[in-house]
């Protein structure tokens, strides 16, 4: 794995995308690593583009800004396209299957995410959850005995089961690619 | 959880930690982007310590319940940002003048007015030091890292309640608003300053008198069973108005010197890179982290570039500037997000040593590493 | 001064600044024989005061003080009273002060209930900065700064309090003083937010510019145009527009502010806070 890696979340406010950058990074420093997440918004509480970034580093993190990110995970087509520019050479770009693919050069992973939620586990919310395990199963940017104690830690009560389902469908999503 | 040592912290999470662990048991505060988080964990955590959490009608009426609970006896703090800071100039002169303890955090966001609510700006450093009217003593100091929030909150405590005297905790929407990985110490390390208290013994308790002949009287608290009176006016040492010139001006002096007289308890920065260093950039707070970036860069490419943090912001360290005059320095840069604020008094304290430029950006976004690198090379040109 | 009340005075401050003639001192004078009549605990007591000629009185009284800014008592007030709750705090202000910049502070105090005591010194002027007109000066009066007459309509402070939640309101004059102590006793007495509207006399600015005669004139005026809240009661509002309604206007018991607060610690202590 590189020195750094930068990773950024993006869709629409509300998605629970800040919430799993929090996780994925508390999975990094579980794993022993250093991690930075921070986020930027706009003025709506729901809608909008939003997005959540997580910085991983096996040394100290300075410049606590995604500036050139090695994975964008897009939710949504407004998010995709107001933050997909600045995104590495050979970078990866994960998008859900319900959108359209843009014509650019990098790679580009389409997977059902918010389809799996909704109909595999029946609760669009748990998407963020399902979208990190994906992201994780590609990537390897954590290990996912990390990420499965990141999820059960910082998910409501009550909840942990439905989201451990989540986490290990976007596995298997991952996997499928 | 993390565990319980290691763990990842917000900013203003780690500010309200801080707070704790240094004694706070009085918050009042008014929702403002980028501070509010500090406010709603405050209001989670203080009753659960016996503490006291209260959310007023205005900023105005924040800051004059945290001098009034601090009067009572308990360490009192209020966060604000933007325009709600200029809002409680009012009642941080009135603390400055009675000499009231009391913790300011102002997270830092892009103005003037309403501004950009939700960006980053390090443009209040004037404001911090003059932002209320009439000569006041203040102090003033910035973190640049979540670790940092913590430990300097509770040095934001430490000064207060050790100088008598309002401590503003300057943050950015940067380090307020990130997490990051932070190994909290051991409550049992944490070094807790306490007002210095009058002595049950003492019969006519004079609030303003200089008992001790460091400038710094001793404080009653309301309700200890000495009566005393607390003015905004100018006042003698028996806390009473007065209009007398000499009363006035011994009242300013001591005011002003019980900081400048202590500046080295009270300044502290960090200079990183510097052993043969010939440019330095002078910085603070969010963007000493872009800054350290770019050295590591320019330093692999055998560059000479060094790093003055300020940590406290001021009283300005003066001191750190006069150091880099008894070495290879020659060229300064300063950096921050503001048209150039702290440069202007680097420039007065430098008094035509170096060669000094400004890096300044003010439109919402960081400076980056990049523009870091840049700007070094630019001046380089200029030699 | 009765040899018993010595004791509540700073007497080394006193003459105090108040004008010939000004009702300042009455008000001070009637909060003091209320504090004496209950036997209330001198150090357990705080007086608290904004800015103006009625702020100047904490000043001269023997008690934990502050005089704070302009309109701000309330805020410090509350700042001091949720962190020593055994404190008893009385607020002294001015009709500017408590109802112009002070107005925010005054309705949110009286919102929560908080157990403070607020007595208005309410002389309808601005008497510090020499006479400008206030929310209580009354429509047609002439200030330095209503020149040609005020067209502002004025609060009534204690339909506004009672409105924003007080739990006690009341209004006395400083000719009715027997009356004002009584009001004060039970204010202070009262276990929540308390407002006594005093009404005042300013002769050297409102006084004079409106050309209301000495100041035995402008008591005279206050008797003749005082009427009780319960007569007032059986009048049709035209008949009320030139009458001073005094007496209590609103007294219930409610929960206070610092006693909830008290419930939220335990709460949160019992870890109940977050599920």
């Amino acid at each position: 794995m590189n020195e750094r890696i930068e990773i950024r979340l993006g869709g629409s406010g509300g998605q629970g995308l800040i919430l799993a950058g929090i996780i994925l990074a508390e999975a990094a420093i579980l794993d022993g690593k250093n991690a930075v997440q921070s986020q930027s918004y706009g003025p709506e509480a729901r809608g909008g583009a939003s997005r959540s970034e997580v910085i991983i580093s096996n040394t100290s993190i300075d410049y606590p800004k995604v500036s050139k990110p090695d994975v964008f995970l897009a939710l949504t087509e407004e998010a995709m396209n107001k933050y997909k520019n600045d995104l590495k050479e050979n970078g990866l770009l994960i998008i859900d299957a319900s959108m359209e693919k843009p014509k650019d050069s990098y790679k580009i992973l389409s997977v059902p995410i918010l389809k799996t939620a909704q109909e595999k586990i029946g609760k669009v919310i748990v998407a963020n959850i399902v979208a990190l395990g994906t992201l994780i199963q590609v990537t390897e940017v954590v290990s996912k005995e990390s990420i499965e104690k990141a999820v059960l830690d910082r998910v409501p009560q009550g909840t942990e089961e439905l989201n451990k389902m989540a986490l290990y469908k976007g596995f298997e999503l991952g996997k499928s690619k | 959880m993390l565990s319980r040592k290691i763990m990842l912290m917000q900013g203003n999470e780690a500010c309200v930690e801080g707070a704790l662990a240094a004694g706070m048991r009085f918050f009042a505060g008014y929702p403002i982007t980028p501070s509010t988080e500090i406010a709603e964990i405050a209001a989670e955590r203080l009753p659960k310590v016996g503490g006291k959490f209260i959310q007023m009608e205005d900023e105005l009426a924040s800051m004059g319940a945290v001098v009034g609970a601090s009067l009572a006896g308990l360490k009192a703090m209020t966060a604000t940002s933007g325009p709600g800071f200029s809002l409680k100039q009012e009642n941080i002169g009135f603390a400055c003048l009675t000499e009231v303890p009391c913790v300011v955090v102002n997270v830092q966001r892009g103005g003037p007015s309403t501004g950009l609510p939700t960006l980053p700006a390090q443009g209040d450093v004037m404001q911090t030091r003059w932002g209320t009217h009439g000569d006041h003593p203040i102090i003033v100091i910035s973190p640049s890292s979540v670790r940092e929030v913590y430990d300097m909150t509770i040095r934001a405590f430490n000064l207060s309640e050790k100088y008598r005297v309002p401590c503003i905790l300057l943050m950015d929407e940067v380090v307020a608003h990130m997490r990051e990985r932070v190994e909290l110490p051991d409550k049992s390390s944490i070094d807790i300053i306490n007002r210095k208290k009058v002595a049950s013994t003492l019969s006519d308790y004079k609030p303003y008198m200089d008992y001790d002949s460091d400038g710094i009287p001793p404080m009653a608290n309301f309700g200890d069973g000495i009566p005393f009176h607390v003015t905004g006016l100018i006042h003698d040492i028996s806390g009473f108005p007065s209009t007398n010139p000499k009363v006035t001006e011994d009242l300013i002096n001591r005011l002003m010197n019980k900081i400048n007289n202590n500046i080295g308890d009270i300044i502290e920065y960090e200079k990183l890179y510097m052993e043969d260093a010939e440019t330095v950039i002078v910085t603070f707070g969010c963007t000493a982290r872009s800054v350290l970036s770019a050295i590591r860069v320019l330093r692999q490419e055998g560059l000479k570039i060094g790093m003055l943090r300020l940590k406290t912001i001021w009283p300005f360290a003066h001191i750190a500037i006069k150091e880099l005059m008894q070495s290879s320095v020659n060229t300064l840069i300063v950096a921050e997000m503001n048209y150039g604020q702290l440069l202007e008094t680097v420039k007065a304290s430098a008094e035509g040593a170096f060669r000094i430029y400004g890096l300044n950006k003010y439109n919402g976004e960081l400076i980056t590493p990049q523009e870091v690198i840049d700007k070094v090379r630019e001046v380089a040109e200029y030699a | 001064m009765r040899k018993e009340l010595e004791k509540y005075f700073r007497k080394d401050k006193l003459p105090h600044i108040w004008c010939p003639g000004c009702g300042h001192g009455i008000i001070t004078g009637a909060v003091i024989r209320a504090i004496d009549n209950l036997k209330l605990e001198q150090n357990k007591i705080c007086i608290v005061s904004g800015i103006g000629c009625s702020s100047r009185a904490p000043g001269y009284l023997n008690f934990n003080t502050l005089h704070t800014t302009h309109g701000r008592a309330l805020a410090f007030a509350t700042g001091i009273k949720m962190a020593n709750p055994e404190l008893k705090i009385i607020v002294l202000t001015g009709d500017g002060d408590c109802s112009a910049i002070g107005g925010n502070h005054f309705i949110h105090a009286a919102r929560r209930n908080i157990d403070i005591t607020t007595v208005v010194f309410n002389n309808s002027i601005y008497g510090m900065t020499s006479g400008q007109y206030s929310p209580m000066t009354p429509k047609g009066a002439f200030a330095t700064t209503a020149p040609y007459g005020n067209i502002d309509r004025n609060f009534d402070l204690c339909k506004l309090a009672q409105a924003a939640g007080a739990t006690y309101v009341a209004r006395g004059t400083v000719y009715h003083v027997p009356q004002l102590i009584k009001l004060m006793e039970k204010a202070l007495k009262h276990k929540g937010f308390s407002l006594i509207d005093v009404v005042d006399i300013c002769p050297t600015y409102f006084g004079r510019r409106n050309k209301m005669g000495s100041p035995v004139v402008m008591m005279e005026k206050i008797r003749e145009m005082s009427i009780t809240a319960r007569t007032a009661a059986k009048l049709p509002p035209e008949e009320l527009s030139e009458k001073i309604v005094i007496g209590e206007f609103y007294e219930e018991q409610a929960p206070e502010y610092t006693e909830e607060y008290a419930k939220v610690m335990k709460k949160a202590q019992g870890g109940k806070l977050n599920e």
